[in-house]
């Protein structure tokens, strides 16, 4: 089986978020984290990207923003949600306008929690992404589907809270 | 039998004007046009088979030394020239024009008069004469195909025009017959007559609508090929009196170089005055300024004088002169001229949106890279020119039709209208992509003479001209381009537009695809059979012209055909391949159909891309001037120098 | 000798993904020291590469994979044809038609940042393409030949007659390589101001093969400064070896050291090296050896 690890690269979208988890991604590739060790590489376009990088909470607004740009990237692909807001909308989760975190309206595979979230935890975060998008290239390869299971389980979780 | 068949090509176009201007406005003018191409086409075809046929194209002929009547009836022609033209002038109160088709018509009638009787060939037929016809041929009776349907949708459109349609035919018809007798004349009166006939019927095509800014331009082309026509008689005279007493255009061409050398700047002042006439009729900066007038005329008309016709009549003639300007000052200032227009014109052309306009800079510059070889003058550029001619020629035309067509159905000509053609009228986009990537893009033969050109200035060590090419064929790329982009660009809008082209257009436009087409593929055979044999002519330069050896040609045509192959093969291999379609990206907020995108209302808005122009740097406006100014200063110079040298040689 | 040619064109053809990935490898590496980062392994670009391969194909208009396909088989005879000793003006009129179709896969697609690219892709051609042109005239006024097989056999570097075409073509080799400051039409960097520029709207496979052509680009165009060094003497190809190291080393810093700039100021600076020095230059040779 091909081994695609190597070569994450990370689409970064920020949602309703403070810009605290913002700036840390981008310290990620600073060289103090110097996540490129890694073969991550911050790219804008979906269409090149394999993780989606989500910051913030998901509102009204930008709920089917983050809908196209997911349905954009191609196959395999990996959510991961970055800090407290985009894993379950946090501080803002009350707001009017807050739907939640991001898997309200994608699927979303790495919580990684924190106000804001550490650069250690970001690329931590960003690895245990790289083992499912691993997983998701071999199903994908022996002609499984990938969104169906994974979207069963989820709705199955959300009747369960 | 064959050989009246060049009378035939002469005068039938003729008759056929004739009948169609008695035809007045009935429906029978259609069929008679129809015909009249049909046999003009065979004619030439016929012609050229025969010639290919019965003596392997190993000729130069010469015919009809004594020719009484038809020197009557040319001097009938020429008197009925200066009365139309004077009639105009003077309905239209521009007197001064008057004069300039009345002064040299006589003094070219009392040259003939006294002139001394020669016996001299008036029709001489040799390689590139016959090149010529069927060049005129094909491309003129396709071009005449092609206007008998254009006039109908053009008349439905411009209810304001008032419809004289055979009138129009006709003069493309008269404009036909000029070009053959223009191009196997031999005889120096001959050859002003059909000058002169060609710039009148360009005149009177060019002011067909009569709306006032068709009559600005139609004067503005008539006064400068009639500056031109004058310049011809003047070298004519000068030639006749001071260089060599003959009224032959073959001895001229021959005596002219064994004149120069004790005769100087003499010699050398009537073949600037034909170049120079041949600059006007090239649309050669400072006179570029009538071409783009000539916009405002119906399609087939401005398809006409870009393309076989009219502009080519002047390259003929610099071929014609290339062997004697190769080296020497003229030819120099000459090439300037030409490269100087290459580049001007490129530039001004990628400020342009207008087709047409895109289309008409492109001919001025392709014009002046072919003067630019002809006035190097050695056997490669003249290669590379007669090439470059024959391409030209062949997509221009195809050009200028299939925008015509395209501009009836979709009322624009616009080619930022044209943003998606290729899903609105997907055979005309087609048919433009073709024309398009025959102007610059491998596979066509146009590359092959432009690197010819090239190399031949290299060896010539002309810098200034290396420096023009260079630079001019980068920009060529970029509006060429821009304009193939849009072709394919996914369009703005769902528009249904109702495609109103006629059958004969259609066809008009397959004959020409196919002509590309062969053209490329048999570039080599027509290099060695055809081009070769010109260069090598005892006129010319004795050399071998092809800068390229035909079994590298061979090797090179054939990588180059690669271009076309493969890109459909690819097509057809991947069309079954697994791929998934995505949605543009738009920052997450296209709508759905890539051509718009949600605004923060939540209101669809259409996003639409317009190309690069440049407009405010690069317009016609601003530049034409500066260069025309240029270009006259280098006209000046020249003419002052061969003017100051044969006075001072004189006395 | 013929087969000599086939030889180094087949091998072109072979493993010039090999030393074009390896080379973009190192580039990485040595951006990545400049910044004082440790940067991604050597062979980085061939993980990319593997897995933009083995990702789902996608494309936003269908003809786009055709177009693609085409602007690789191209690049490849670009060099497929230097490297067969073939006339290096037609190498280059190919490279143009190659550039096209990638133009074409840009603006296929509707979308305003691949459209934008793709204009500013033409500009950088504009900006470009007298020089190279020009560099194919001086070697042909050195050397009497186009073919690169004819180039390479003169008993001195062209580059000893060619300083200013030499300084010129490395001017615009930052344009052609996609370096900053002319990056504009598409960049390596991640942080364009219009996203990916030419390249946004080619995702997973798409961008393999655009990865591989340029791979396969920038070998040719290093081929190219080759033949400003290599003579008769077998010793020059290494010469060749260390002035395109230095060379791209030199691109390297230029890259990491230089803002984009707007796409009116390349043209103008880059047309105006080509007149002053690749010009000048041409001058003066034609005056010495004319």
């Amino acid at each position: 089986m091909y081994k695609i690890t190597r070569s994450p690269w990370v689409m970064h979208y920020d949602g309703s978020s403070c810009n605290g988890c913002d700036i840390e991604v981008l310290a990620c590739l600073t060289p103090v984290y110097d996540a490129e060790r890694f073969g991550i590489i911050n790219t804008g376009d979906p269409l090149q990207a394999d993780i989606l990088l989500i910051t913030g909470g998901i509102n009204t607004q930008n709920a089917p923003v983050v809908k196209q740009l997911y349905d954009q990237m191609a196959d395999p692909k990996v959510v991961v949600a970055v800090g407290v807001c985009a894993c379950t909308g946090g501080v803002f989760k009350d707001c009017y306008n807050i739907l939640g975190g991001a898997d309200q309206v994608i699927p979303v595979d790495v919580y990684v929690p924190g106000c804001a979230a550490r650069p250690q935890a970001i690329i931590d975060g960003i690895v245990k992404g790289i083992g499912v998008f691993q997983e998701r290239l071999e199903k994908m390869e022996k002609g499984e589907s990938l969104t169906d299971n994974k979207k069963a389980e989820e709705t199955a979780e959300s009747e369960d809270k | 039998m064959f050989d009246l068949i060049i009378p035939f090509l002469i005068c039938f176009p003729f008759l056929i004007a004739v009948i169609l201007l008695c035809c007045g406005k009935s429906k029978f003018g259609n069929i008679v046009s129809y015909l009249g191409a049909v046999v003009i086409m065979i004619a030439s075809v016929a012609f050229f088979v025969y010639k290919g046929v019965s003596g392997g194209f190993a000729f130069g002929q010469g015919m009809y030394v004594n020719t009484e009547i038809a020197d009557y009836v040319i001097l009938a022609g020429e008197i009925l020239i200066v009365l139309v033209v004077t009639f105009l002038s003077f309905k239209y109160k521009r007197y001064w024009v008057s004069l300039l088709s009345i002064l040299p018509t006589a003094a070219i009638i009392f040259q003939e008069e006294t002139a001394a009787h020669e016996e001299i060939e008036h029709i001489y037929i040799d390689k590139l004469a016959l090149l010529m016809i069927i060049l005129v041929g094909v491309v003129g009776s396709l071009i005449i195909m092609y206007a008998v349907g254009y006039m109908e949708g053009y008349h439905n459109h411009h209810k304001e025009v008032q419809d004289r349609r055979n009138y129009f035919l006709a003069l493309l018809f008269m404009f036909m017959g000029a070009m053959f007798g223009f191009v196997t004349c031999a005889s120096l009166i001959w050859l002003v007559f059909f000058w002169e006939c060609t710039s009148v019927c360009s005149f009177l095509l060019i002011g067909y609508t009569r709306t006032e800014e068709a009559v600005e331009n139609s004067f503005r082309a008539l006064w400068m090929n009639l500056l031109g026509g004058a310049a011809l008689v003047v070298g004519i005279i000068v030639f006749y009196n001071y260089v060599y007493p003959t009224l032959s255009f073959r001895t001229f061409l021959m005596v002219i170089p064994q004149m120069t050398s004790f005769l100087g700047a003499v010699g050398m002042l009537p073949v600037f005055l034909m170049a120079f006439a041949a600059l006007t009729k090239s649309a050669q900066l400072p006179f570029s300024t009538w071409l783009l007038g000539a916009m405002v005329a119906p399609t087939p008309s401005s398809t006409l004088l870009h393309s076989a016709t009219m502009v080519k009549a002047g390259i003929y003639i610099l071929i014609r002169l290339a062997p004697l300007m190769a080296g020497t000052p003229v030819g120099t200032f000459i090439a300037f001229i030409g490269g100087f227009t290459f580049i001007a014109a490129s530039l001004m052309a990628v400020s342009q949106t207008d087709a047409k306009k895109i289309l008409a800079m492109s001919t001025i510059s392709n014009l002046g890279l072919m003067t630019a070889c002809a006035g190097v003058g050695t056997a490669e550029t003249t290669w590379a020119c007669i090439f470059l001619l024959l391409f030209h020629a062949v997509s221009k035309s195809l050009l200028f039709q299939v925008v015509g067509a395209t501009e009836n159905s979709l009322h624009s000509r616009d080619v930022e209208d044209f943003h998606g053609l290729l899903y609105m009228l997907p055979k005309h986009a087609m048919f433009m992509f073709i024309g398009i990537t025959g102007m610059f893009l491998a596979p066509f033969g146009m590359l092959i003479a432009k690197w010819s050109a090239l190399k031949g200035m290299v060896d010539g060590k002309h810098i200034l001209l290396i420096l023009f090419i260079v630079f001019g064929s980068a920009v060529t790329s970029l509006y060429w381009c821009k304009w193939m982009g849009k072709l394919i660009a996914h369009p703005h809008k769902e528009k249904k537009v109702k495609d109103v082209t006629h059958a004969g257009e259609m066809l008009s436009f397959w004959i020409h695809g196919l002509a590309m087409i062969l053209l490329c593929v048999f570039l080599p055979v027509i290099s060695i059979y055809f081009v070769d044999p010109i260069i090598a002519g005892s006129d010319m330069f004795n050399a071998n012209g092809a800068a390229i050896p035909a079994s590298t040609m061979y090797i090179l045509i054939t990588i180059l055909m690669l271009v076309f192959i493969v890109p459909l093969v690819l097509y057809a291999s991947g069309k079954n391949d697994h791929s998934t379609e995505k949605l543009a990206y738009m920052g997450g907020i296209n709508t759905g159909k890539n051509n718009g995108f949600v605004d923060f209302m939540g209101e669809e808005k259409t996003l639409m891309m317009s190309n690069y122009y440049f407009d405010k740097m690069l317009s016609i406006e601003k530049l034409m001037k500066p260069a025309q100014v240029v270009a006259l200063v280098a006209l000046l110079i020249i003419l002052g120098m061969l003017g100051g040298y044969s006075i001072g040689g004189m006395f | 000798m013929i087969s000599g040619k086939l030889i180094s064109a087949i091998c072109y053809v072979l493993f010039a993904p090999l030393i074009g990935g390896l080379i973009d490898g190192i580039g990485r590496k040595i951006s990545a020291r400049m910044q004082r980062r440790v940067g991604p392994p050597l062979l980085q670009p061939f993980y990319d590469l593997g897995k933009l391969l083995h990702k789902d194909p996608v494309h936003v208009a269908p003809s786009q994979n055709f177009f693609m396909m085409s602007y690789l088989f191209f690049i490849v005879m670009t060099g497929g044809m230097m490297f067969l000793g073939m006339d290096i003006l037609m190498c280059m009129f190919v490279l143009s038609t190659a550039v096209m179709f990638l133009y074409f896969a840009a603006v296929v697609t509707g979308s305003h940042y691949s459209a934008i690219g793709a204009s500013r892709e033409l500009l950088q051609m504009v900006a470009y393409e007298p020089c190279v042109l020009l560099t194919c005239v001086a070697f042909y006024l050195v050397r009497g030949s186009f073919e690169t097989a004819e180039i390479i056999k003169g008993d001195v570097s062209p580059i000893v007659y060619l300083p200013g075409v030499f300084v010129a073509f490395i001017f615009i080799l930052t344009i052609k390589m996609r370096k900053s400051p002319f990056d504009i039409s598409t960049s390596h960097h991640p942080n364009q101001e219009i996203v990916k520029g030419i390249t946004s709207e080619i995702g997973s496979r798409n961008f393999g093969i655009y990865t591989l052509a340029e791979w396969y680009e920038t070998v040719f165009l290093l081929g190219m400064v080759a033949l400003f060094i290599i003579n008769s003497n077998p010793w020059s190809i290494l010469a060749a070896v260390v002035v395109i190291a230095l060379v791209y080393f030199l691109e390297i810093l230029i890259d990491n050291t230089s803002a984009r700039v707007k796409s009116d100021v390349m043209i103008k600076v880059s047309w105006a090296v080509t007149l002053v020095a690749a010009g000048f230059n041409i001058l003066v040779l034609i005056f010495f050896l004319g």
